[in-house]
């Protein structure tokens, strides 16, 4: 196997990996947060339940989240050293502030949270998980703004052979990042409700701690059809930022080929790459692309064809991947309105309970592939315009890479089994007694 | 000029991240390490996780801290240093990813069975990174084969010369005493008296390999040199010295907490002499001084740089303020009844 290629292979299962846990953490903890706070201004001990029960399984799922977000920060050197070298100046120090702000904060906190049921007060307590939501959160803010600058590199001038910073404000307030943020923010809140639901749906099913399990259901029902409906608009707002920054990353998305004027949208296609064109096209919407990029029924949408075939990404996978992202999301939208409406009687609609324990996975399904489309959909690049992924790669043994590759393959494997097993056990078990 | 400037606070930043991360999970690696040797029960055992238990993770955020301020505040250095020592630093992550798994899942299955090989993984993960950590340092001490281009030229098996193993050692050492200081502090009873006879069995152990590293590094690496040049660096090593004979004696006299303190200032000066040896290389090459990385051929723009200090000068000092508030809330004797509670390992 090429280093290129090994690289590439284990970056996309080390973030991919990372990322079953993040979103969790940066929603569960809001979620847990909430009804530690609940409990704060009603008293009712469910509340106090509920935020330890939650809580164990946020810890259960933080603690993969942590160990392997380690692994992501040093692979940018081990891997990735010509890259390393030539953006660090830029993306190096948005990591470290990273560190700095958010990492102390969250790891801090939370075992002030874990360690302090009966040594903290009730409120200092509850200031705890607030903090290590903000922490978390605060940590996805820099590190999104660190990809936001490989998608749109921005602040930054070509001197002494690499990228250096020119402006830290054009950095920090890259809208393409902070699009990101909110986008991959919401999608986490959106799979820490659904998660809820699942998980309180399991026991409504089962007849087991109804009035609890009612509770966490109705808070999580409102937090999942608010960001559902939010990641819609949020997500619209996100593609046309795309179209006028990444032109290749949207052709590819849309499998658009030509270049067009009032461009339409197919609701079903299937690309063929080989040929550079489309084997089936079905579902016409006349002009609708155009409109969803440029606010514009006639506008001018740039095709494949336009660019040289080497600066062109994947098309079947970013394709795929978007369309499954965008289906996924419109059908938590459906989802989370049916949620809401039957927040008050949830164990009355036994149909929706099973569906809403089966729609566990669905969310970490579209952020995977939400992360594919950024990713993929940015390649050949590394900095979008700015180096190529090929260029970026360190000069390491093949073997070096194959070895590590299978160990991360193994060990994320096995680590995973576990962390799932322990998760549904402590799930299934439910809250502990009164 | 001024980027000069810039460039040596980031090389005392840079040292103080790293000295930080030793000092801090200096002392949950080394409890890792001394486990089997300090616990004879499940409720020891539960002890001496629960001593390490509301800290090893925020400390062990100190090594992604540095890690990150080499990025930052060094990218070249970073880009060279972390490619070249590739199947060292994973096999360092590696550890670090089973040992906090270790802790936390351990407790998680009310299985004895399945205690036992967690405590295994634990333990094999932290003797194994702590002495990866120490290899480490003496190669960056004694410098690396790094040629025009910019590539070592040596894998895993040459860190594993003389010097480096001996650093790799004496990690060990120094750090399974301060963990069981830690142990010491934080436990009463059999376990306490334990943890003080592990410490004075290690101490003579401990002055040795101190002695002996420094003496080998005259032969081994230019560490001294800048001391020749600027004789009021020796105030390092002195305040090293000093603080190690203090073990022993404060250790005896059952104040565990200034022994621990007493540690933490050793690692501090053994750390600082290496580092103030080491200015200005961050990584020397042993093939051409030419190729040698140090903080003004390595290092960010001075606007990166600038615009790091800042945040570092800033938030830091917050970060010091609520770690510290963290220690004095939590480090209270555990006892039986604390470490089978609701809220402990």
């Amino acid at each position: 196997m090429d280093v290129l290629l090994g690289s590439r292979l284990q970056f996309a299962v080390a973030a991919m990996f990372h990322f079953l846990f993040v979103p969790l953490t940066l929603g569960l903890s809001v979620l847990t947060a909430v009804f530690e706070t609940l409990y704060l201004k009603t008293g009712d001990e469910d509340y106090k339940r509920a935020a330890k029960f939650w809580g164990k399984l946020f810890l259960i799922n933080f603690a993969l989240g942590v160990v392997t977000g380690i692994t992501l920060e040093f692979q940018f050197g081990t891997n990735w050293r010509y890259y390393s070298e030539y953006v660090g100046d830029v993306f190096g120090s948005l990591l470290a502030i990273e560190a700095t702000l958010a990492f102390f904060l969250e790891s801090t906190f939370i075992a002030v949270w874990h360690f302090g049921w009966n040594r903290l007060s009730p409120k200092l307590h509850c200031l705890a998980i607030w903090l290590v939501a903000l922490g978390s959160n605060v940590s996805a803010l820099w590190i999104l703004l660190a990809n936001g600058w490989m998608q749109n590199p921005v602040g930054y001038v070509i001197r002494n052979g690499r990228a250096e910073l020119e402006s830290f404000w054009a950095v920090v307030t890259n809208s393409f990042g902070w699009m990101e943020f909110i986008h991959t923010v919401t999608g986490a809140f959106i799979l820490s409700s659904f998660f809820v639901l699942g998980v309180s749906a399991y026991h409504l099913l089962k007849g087991n701690e109804v009035e609890f399990f009612k509770k966490s259901f109705r808070v999580a029902a409102v937090f999942a059809l608010v960001f559902s409906l939010f990641e819609v608009f949020n997500g619209h707002l996100h593609g046309s930022e795309v179209a006028k920054v990444q032109p290749t990353k949207l052709a590819a998305m849309e499998s658009l080929w030509e270049t067009k004027k009032g461009a339409p949208m197919y609701l079903f296609i299937i690309p063929d790459e080989k040929n550079e064109r489309n084997l089936v096209e079905i579902g016409k919407i006349p002009g609708f692309l155009s409109f969803l990029a440029y606010h514009d029924f006639s506008a001018t949408v740039k095709g494949l064809k336009e660019f040289p075939k080497e600066d062109r990404p994947p098309v079947l996978l970013t394709f795929l991947s978007f369309r499954l992202m965008v289906g996924l999301g419109f059908l938590f939208v459906l989802l989370s309105t049916l949620a809401w409406l039957k927040r008050n009687e949830p164990e009355k609609s036994p149909w929706l309970l099973r569906i809403l324990l089966l729609s566990i996975p669905l969310p970490y399904i579209a952020c995977e592939m939400g992360w594919i489309v950024a990713e993929v959909g940015r390649q050949p690049w590394i900095v979008y315009g700015l180096m190529k992924t090929k260029d970026a790669v360190s000069p390491l043994a093949p073997s070096q890479v194959l070895i590590s590759l299978v160990a991360f393959i193994v060990v994320y494997t096995a680590l995973g089994i576990i962390d799932f097993w322990l998760l549904t056990k402590y799930a299934k078990k439910g809250p502990d007694r009164a | 000029m001024e980027q000069n400037v810039f460039q040596v606070i980031w090389f005392v930043l840079w040292g103080v991240l790293w000295i930080g991360y030793f000092v801090l999970d200096g002392f949950d690696l080394g409890a890792g390490v001394l486990l089997p040797k300090l616990a004879s029960n499940e409720t020891e055992r539960r002890i001496v996780y629960n001593a390490i238990g509301p800290f090893w993770d925020a400390n062990e955020v100190w090594l992604i801290t540095a890690g990150g301020a080499t990025f930052a505040a060094f990218p070249k250095a970073y880009a060279i240093m972390f490619s070249g020592l590739y199947s060292a630093l994973l096999l360092l992550l590696f550890c670090l990813i089973f040992r906090g798994v270790a802790i936390e899942f351990r407790g998680k299955q009310n299985d004895a069975g399945w205690r036992s090989k967690w405590d295994l993984v634990f333990v094999a993960s932290s003797l194994v990174a702590t002495l990866l950590l120490g290899v480490a340092f003496a190669n960056i001490f004694r410098g690396l084969p790094i040629d025009e281009k910019g590539i070592i030229r040596g894998g895993l098996l040459y860190l594993l010369n003389p010097y480096g193993l001996l650093g790799g050692v004496f990690f060990v050492v120094m750090f399974a005493v301060h963990g069981a200081l830690w142990v010491a502090y934080r436990s009463t009873g059999a376990l306490y008296h334990r943890a003080k006879g592990w410490v004075l069995k290690l101490w003579p152990v401990e002055a040795v390999l101190a002695v002996l590293f420094l003496l080998v590094s005259f032969r081994s690496t230019s560490l001294w040199n800048n001391y020749f040049k600027h004789p009021f660096l020796f105030v390092f090593p002195i305040v090293a010295v000093v603080a190690l004979i203090l073990i022993p004696i404060l250790v005896k006299r059952d104040s565990a907490l200034w022994a621990w303190i007493s540690s933490a200032l050793f690692i501090v000066g053994a750390a600082s002499w290496g580092l103030a040896g080491l200015f200005p290389n961050l990584l020397p090459s042993t093939l051409s001084p030419k190729n040698s990385l140090t903080v003004f051929n390595s290092s960010s723009s001075l606007l990166t740089l600038k615009v790091m200090t800042v945040v570092a000068f800033v938030f830091v000092p917050i970060m010091l303020c609520y770690k510290f508030w963290v220690y004095k809330t939590f480090s209270g004797k555990l006892t039986e009844e604390t470490v089978y509670g609701e809220d402990a390992y």
